[in-house]
């Protein structure tokens, strides 16, 4: 063994999660941040629009119902515990951010500004039961002003801000260093095997507690939002090791992805005014969601967008529609946050949105200030992920019994916060409450023990696998496989599913698999080879693809973002509960169920659920 | 506009790439390659169908893909930029030249040693310090106080300012472009209390006396942030002990 480092936790992953936690265990125990990329390059920097927490500075709100949005957000698949101490404690984890020295956007009286974002309501305190369909007072509901902003770069001010404290705090890096392995021993975990990308050695890091925070896995489709990185190396090689995923078949495609590329458009562009249309210059969502209209929740704007193409009224006949953020648009539908008391003028828009002006101008050719933008689904969220509770510890089966030392937080994880369908902006305080809270279970739980043993060669496997990488002789480009479960899995596990096409995509998968364990490489260099980790994200990325199919064809019905056109309604008999996927050798999975943790209240003398089961409307 | 009447005519390129493997070069070289690109394509579009359908062995960082990330500033047709943010219909001519970074050690074809532009950057306090017990909700800032530091902000520590600067290349001890930065983006924050400290690090012959004005930086940051004006901002509050003045100089060199 060359190369052994020991701390008492180790975080993989240098995003908002990785940071969050690395800032809490580093105060109080040793920790190393192990990160494939620079920590400002983690895509926690690519997010736009903003952080909910109900600070209640421009309008009335509560984290109560924060919490209410984001269960029904989730189509009631939230694990309601959870999802009570992500919006309780987004609110101070928003005023921590600030403290140490997030620069949100102000109100004029100095304090943090916040804007609309899909599904984020508060009650109508106009509402009247007997009110004529269609006026406001019919409206139970109504947005609420709960995101907190720093233009449409808020998630780049967030990962900017927590590297900076953990340069403050000293907190040490292994920058460009690559998990392969995780070390499992005795059920527990005892640390993780890694590549030091600039010299191809192997580095093994022992560890009391490990946390995983790897981020998401959208490349797995062809139109995606993700960052080349996002290549689920943490749920992976976990699952790999015979632990489950849970929740795979929801994946979140966001509205407004520029057409074919899939760069994200913010969903501030709709929380500020922006309107969906279709080649009739029809502003469509209101016929899907009369209430919110453009601000219904994701899954339910993706599927509007593709019925709407189906249908033949995509823009020039195409796979597109428009999305709108002039201010003459906003004007003529009031539909800004200063409406109705006031109108939006081109400058106001350019200063909310810089970013996304900037992006449509670039990519697209398109100036959004005078013309509106195409855009299409894009495939953007995993709301699955590793099987966690709220102190982030990963859970290997359906009576949630912990693996000792195994930690995962963000999207990497599955608290369950986001059920079915996560909120915009929810990803975001996701990382930062339970970031925070798995940095101070893993502190907790290294503080009262000792080093265990790590096996002898803890790095054999880790070393066969890239072996055989190098000296098996090159068969195809690895590219190709990799494009062929973009495509199966874009067209075949996307936004519409059925048996059918789900059939084929595990099938086409199981194949690629296949062809993958042939798979040798070009560059044989030990030197930054990128080749080698492309290859290896490539492998971690059939296994996400393999659970989400799995756990997809399993559920007979549909779930937010899990649409079976073969079952298309929702059904709480039999679904009303969290799949967990397991592997078994090569292509072999199973399927498992775990209940929805409920919360229940006294009533009238009764025992009830706080959030009864609703139909869910926009 | 009509998406649909954007031309997607391919563009037959020679790909001029500098490349350096140091386990079988001696020295750099040039390879060319010869693709056909959309001028839609970002340059990055163009250097990963290299990579993946010509040569693998092609080194070079790329994360984000739509210029956030930073990762793959690189200098294209002789001026740094993002590989990401730079479309092949803005390049002119049937030749693309594309080489690493100047400045820092290339560990491999386009990727270098980013550790020494890290290094600088941590070295000018690039966090907020505010020790009074903070207040149980935010810190009031207005409006105005937080447009004062916006611009610096936006930064993406990509390099591509630091590694396009003359005085840089002369000298890698200064402290560069980059990292004044990131210390003005803390210095004119109304939040901040060490405004004194970083400008006494910065007061150095390795710090903001370096600059000589050429304005590459500003040029060359794809975040369009204002990187000559931040750091003459940096120099006149130096000078003049005060982080009142919008106006930083009266010689002129200010308004890029």
């Amino acid at each position: 063994m060359n190369h052994y480092h020991r701390f008492d936790c180790i975080i993989v992953g240098a995003g908002g999660s990785g940071l969050m936690a690395a800032l809490e265990s580093s105060r109080r125990v040793g920790t190393a941040v192990v990160s494939k990329l620079y920590p400002p390059r983690s895509h926690t920097g690519a997010a736009q629009g903003g952080i909910a927490a109900a600070l209640a500075n421009l309008e009335e709100d509560s984290w109560e119902n924060h919490a209410y949005d984001t269960i029904k957000g989730g189509d009631f698949l939230v694990d309601q515990t959870a999802a009570e101490i992500l919006c309780r404690e987004a609110v101070e984890g928003i005023y921590e951010l600030e403290h140490m020295g997030l620069p949100f956007d102000r109100t004029a009286a100095g304090r943090i500004s916040q804007r609309r974002f899909g599904g984020h309501t508060r009650p109508n305190p106009k509402y009247d039961p007997n009110a004529a369909p269609g006026t406001d007072a019919a409206k139970p509901r109504i947005p609420v002003m709960r995101s907190c902003h720093s233009a449409d770069r808020t998630g780049h001010m967030i990962l900017q801000t927590l590297y900076q404290q953990c340069i403050k705090q000293g907190v040490t890096f292994f920058d460009e260093f690559h998990m392969v392995d995780l070390i499992l021993e005795d059920g527990e975990c005892r640390g993780i095997v890694a590549i030091e990308i600039a010299t191809g050695q192997l580095h093994v890091f022992h560890a009391k507690s490990v946390l995983l925070a790897t981020g998401g896995f959208g490349r797995i489709f062809k139109v995606s939002s993700n960052a080349y990185a996002l290549t689920g190396d943490g749920p992976a090689i976990a699952y790999r090791h015979g632990l489950p995923l849970e929740d795979m078949e929801f994946y979140q495609f966001h509205p407004t992805g520029i057409y074919k590329l899939g760069i994200l458009l913010s969903e501030a562009c709709r929380g500020d005014g922006g309107i969906m249309f279709n080649k009739d210059g029809e502003r469509f969502m209101e016929r899907y969601a009369p209430n919110l209209k453009d601000l219904a929740s994701r899954d339910v704007c993706s599927r509007s967008i593709y019925q709407e193409v189906r249908a033949g009224r995509g823009i020039n006949g195409k796979d597109y529609v428009y999305l709108d953020i002039r201010a003459e648009t906003m004007n003529k539908y009031k539909s800004s946050p200063l409406h109705p008391g006031q109108d939006v003028d081109s400058a106001w828009v350019e200063k909310r949105l810089p970013d996304i002006i900037e992006f449509a101008r670039t990519y697209l050719g398109v100036d959004p200030i005078r013309e509106p933008m195409p855009i299409q689904p894009t495939a953007h969220y995993a709301m699955g992920g590793l099987p966690t509770d709220v102190e982030g510890r990963v859970l290997r089966d359906v009576s949630g019994t912990p693996v000792p030392g195994l930690y995962s937080a963000g999207e990497s994880a599955c608290v369950s916060v986001h059920g079915a369908n996560r909120l915009g902006t929810n990803s975001l305080v996701d990382l930062v409450v339970y970031g925070r809270r798995a940095g101070r279970a893993m502190a907790d739980y290294a503080a009262a023990r000792s080093f265990a043993p790590l096996p002898s060669h803890p790095e054999t496997k880790a070393r066969e696998q890239i072996d055989a990488l190098l000296s098996r002789p090159r068969t195809e480009p690895w590219a190709k496989i990799r494009d062929e479960m973009q495509v199966t899995m874009m067209e075949n596990c996307g936004v519409f599913r059925t048996e059918e096409t789900l059939t084929k995509a595990r099938d086409e998968i199981a194949a690629l698999k296949a062809r993958y364990r042939q798979l040798g490489i070009q560059d044989k260099g030990s030197v930054f080879n990128t080749n080698l980790l492309e290859v290896l994200e490539l492998g971690n990325l059939l296994e996400t693809a393999e659970a989400t199919v799995a756990a997809a064809l399993a559920r007979r019905e549909s779930r937010g973002a899990h649409s079976r056109e073969d079952f298309p309604d929702r059904n709480d008999h039999d679904f009303f509960k969290h799949s967990l996927v397991y592997s078994h050798n090569e292509n072999q999975t199973s399927v498992v169920y775990k209940d929805v943790d409920v919360i229940y209240v006294e009533k009238h003398g009764e025992r009830v659920p706080k959030y009864p089961l609703e139909v869910r409307k926009y | 506009m009509d998406i649909s009447k954007i031309d997607h005519t391919a563009r037959e390129l020679t790909v001029r790439i500098r490349r350096y493997d140091p386990e079988r070069d001696d020295e750099p070289r040039w390879q060319e390659y010869k693709v056909s690109a959309d001028p839609m394509d970002r340059v990055l579009d163009v250097l990963l169908a290299i990579k993946w359908n010509q040569d693998e062995t092609l080194g070079l960082r790329r994360s984000c893909a739509h210029g956030v990330c930073g990762s793959d500033a690189m200098r294209i047709n002789n001026v740094n930029r993002l590989a990401c943010k730079t479309l092949v219909r803005t390049l002119s001519g049937d030749t693309m030249t594309v080489e690493p970074i100047l400045g820092l050690p290339v560990i491999k074809d386009l990727i270098v040693d980013m550790k020494p532009f890290f290094d600088h950057y941590k070295s000018v306090m690039p966090y907020l310090v505010n020790d009074d017990p903070p207040p149980t909700t935010e810190r009031l800032q207005s409006p105005e106080e937080r447009a004062r530091f916006d611009d610096t902000t936006k930064c993406i520590l990509c390099a591509c300012c630091t590694t396009a600067c003359p005085p840089f290349w002369g000298n890698q001890r200064y402290v560069g472009p980059a990292s004044i930065v990131n210390a003005h983006r803390f210095i004119f924050d109304s939040r901040d209390q060490a405004a004194a400290e970083r400008l006494d690090i910065l007061n150095d012959a390795e710090g903001v006396w370096r600059c000589r004005t050429v304005f590459n930086c500003s040029t060359a940051c794809p975040r369009e942030i204002h990187v000559t004006k931040a750091i003459q901002e940096v120099k006149h509050a130096m000078l003049t002990g005060s982080l009142e003045s919008d106006r930083p100089s009266q010689t002129g060199h200010g308004g890029d």
